[in-house]
């Protein structure tokens, strides 16, 4: 009886602070205490958790380090933008239409790429990643429908604060329970060791195109967030460095930990606009920052860890948990 | 019919046979040892019947099933588990929690159903959770059940890699060298809980080891072989007197 009152305590404050945090934050625009520029911020966040958490998926708990982050990004935002200029839906069901296809697409392109490529390991599995972004960056640079070089515009503006926020909480909680199965402990395993999960009963080879797969998946309905909301695409938004930033954002929070990859995301968006003022500075500060938190905190903020709010109101402890990190979450 | 039954099994690498014309047969229960010279091909017996390589000739049956051409993770869900000669757990993860891996295959409930969190999800998570402390008490292990499984120390790491692989139910067990690096203690230690699996849990056992003491003290029968080939079969007091073994080890 205590465990299930444990499970309704733990939820309830999570969904607490979900509500908490959406309530003020719709106030303070409401109030116009953030304003339009930083509601471009806010939305940034949003859209930069996706990609961390998504690219956390499988570079933290699957253990293979990719660099293509950005392309599966790419391929969300033209497909979603492409569908949403062919269909004429009610806005809001236009919008979850649009990036449902565009993180399909997405998805089968991890699919497609993750079958050769995840026989390969470590640096190698990194190149093959990198040329297939480029790759996908080249091909959308050449079409007609993409409108090559002079980009995609006119794409309607239909991501708002509301919708962001939410496809975010939903994405965070499904990486976060999917983790928490017997599923992500398959996915996690392969991260440990590959030939002993193999040697445990689990079929390696499906779980690792499962992971990257998904986490394609969640890239596309990221860049179909962005595509409604800036309105204008073009290729050179998802060159290599965006993939960069992204890893740099796991990497930072900490692989393996979904609210580090949150904090992580939050930080190093607000952290180039706050040095916006040393104009000349600011990428070097930027890096400097970098430089430092990697060699005092190598393993990122928060290491494999969770940060969560029970732990935080009652301190440690066990019961059941049937998590390989921590219970909880908070948003 | 045996449990598990190979017959002219083989594996050439290139130009190089590492085994061939193996013929063994395991009882159900049975108690048998695997030994050899370095460089024998003991290990790479172990890799042909878990299906981490591919036999060039031969057949393996498990049940009255070949099973060659399997997928690893298929032959353990068929029924054969193994631990390495050099140990590998989960490092990073919880003593529980790399039990509870090898329940994988015997979990029903569906992605959807572990990410909803839907009431299958509960059920067999409580299960395993139950199921597992169970396993990690009859290794005297459940109080360790939270401890990361790197800081452990070593006798309890091979303790454990043999718990993993007995969550995953298996008919065989395949032991690569489990006294391998422990002091003679242990080593007794573990041949008791060799005795006590096989008697508990009702299963073969096929191990190789270096330790003659172990190796005598508790196969009912052994299998010698040298450059990839069986010299010899039968119970160790047969294997002490017989002359082919004691030349491949000592030398003509």
């Amino acid at each position: 009886m205590s465990r299930m009152d444990k499970k309704l305590k733990s939820y309830s404050i999570n969904i607490g602070a979900i509500l908490v945090i959406y309530i003020l934050l719709t106030l303070l625009m409401k109030f116009g205490i953030i304003n339009s520029y930083y509601e471009v911020i806010v939305i940034s966040i949003g859209i930069n958790i996706i990609m961390a958490t998504s690219l956390n998926l499988a570079t933290g708990y699957l253990g293979q380090l990719a660099l293509g982050h950005a392309g599966f990004m790419a391929v969300g935002a033209y497909v979603s933008a492409i569908c949403t200029s062919h269909m004429n839906l009610p806005d809001t069901l236009q919008l979850i239409v649009s990036i449902l296809v565009g993180g399909i697409v997405a998805g089968l392109f991890g699919i497609l790429v993750g079958i050769p490529a995840l026989r390969l390991k470590g640096d190698y599995l990194a190149i093959i990643t990198l040329a297939f972004g480029e790759i996908i960056r080249v091909i959308i640079l050449n079409l007609n429908i993409t409108g090559g070089a002079r980009g995609l515009k006119g794409i309607p503006l239909l991501t708002s604060f509301n919708s962001v926020y939410w496809i975010t909480i939903i994405i965070v909680a499904i990486i976060y329970t999917l983790i928490h199965s017997r599923h992500g402990r398959a996915i996690i395993s392969i991260r440990e060791d590959e030939i002993a999960a193999e040697s445990v009963g689990i079929p390696t080879t499906y779980y690792k195109n499962f992971a990257f797969s998904l986490a394609a998946f969640f890239a596309g309905i990221g860049g179909g967030l962005y595509a409604h909301y800036y309105t204008v695409l073009d290729p050179g938004s998802f060159d290599f460095m965006r993939s960069i930033e992204i890893l740099i954002i796991v990497v930072l929070g900490g692989m393996g930990s979904l609210t580090g990859s949150i904090v992580a995301a939050i930080v190093l968006t607000i952290l180039p606009q706050l040095l916006m003022d040393f104009a000349d500075w600011r990428m070097l500060i930027y890096s400097i920052i970098l430089v430092i938190m990697m060699l005092f905190r190598p393993e990122g903020l928060f290491g494999k860890k969770e940060f969560s709010l029970i732990t935080l109101l009652k301190g440690k402890q066990h019961a059941f948990n049937p998590t390989p990190n921590s219970h909880g979450r908070s948003e | 019919m045996p449990l598990l039954e190979t017959r002219d099994l083989g594996i050439t690498f290139g130009g190089l046979r590492a085994v061939g014309d193996f013929n063994i047969k395991i009882e159900e229960q049975e108690l048998m040892g695997l030994i050899g010279p370095n460089g024998a091909g003991k290990t790479t017996v172990f890799n042909l019947l878990t299906g981490v390589y591919l036999p060039t000739e031969g057949v393996i049956n498990l049940d009255g099933e070949n099973i060659v051409g399997k997928k690893p993770y298929e032959i353990v869900q068929k029924g054969i588990s193994r631990t390495f000669q050099n140990i590998r757990l989960f490092k990073d993860l919880s003593v529980i929690d790399n039990v509870k891996m090898a329940f994988h295959h015997k979990m029903k409930y569906s992605t959807i159903a572990g990410i909803l969190r839907l009431p299958s999800y509960w059920k067999e998570e409580k299960e395993i959770h139950e199921k597992s402390l169970e396993l990690l008490k009859l290794f005297n292990m459940d109080h360790l059940a939270y401890t990361t499984a790197k800081n452990l120390p070593y006798g309890q790491q091979r303790k454990l890699e043999i718990a993993r692989a007995l969550a995953a139910n298996p008919k065989l067990l395949l032991l690569d060298e489990p006294a391998a690096g422990m002091n003679p203690n242990e080593t007794k230690e573990l041949m008791e809980t060799i005795h006590f699996i096989r008697d508990k849990f009702k299963i073969a056992i096929l191990l190789i080891e270096h330790d003659m003491g172990l190796v005598m003290g508790i196969c009912e029968k052994i299998v010698v072989i040298d450059y990839g080939m069986i010299i010899a079969t039968g119970t160790p007091e047969e294997i002490k007197k017989n002359k082919k073994v004691i030349g491949a080890y000592l030398g003509e």
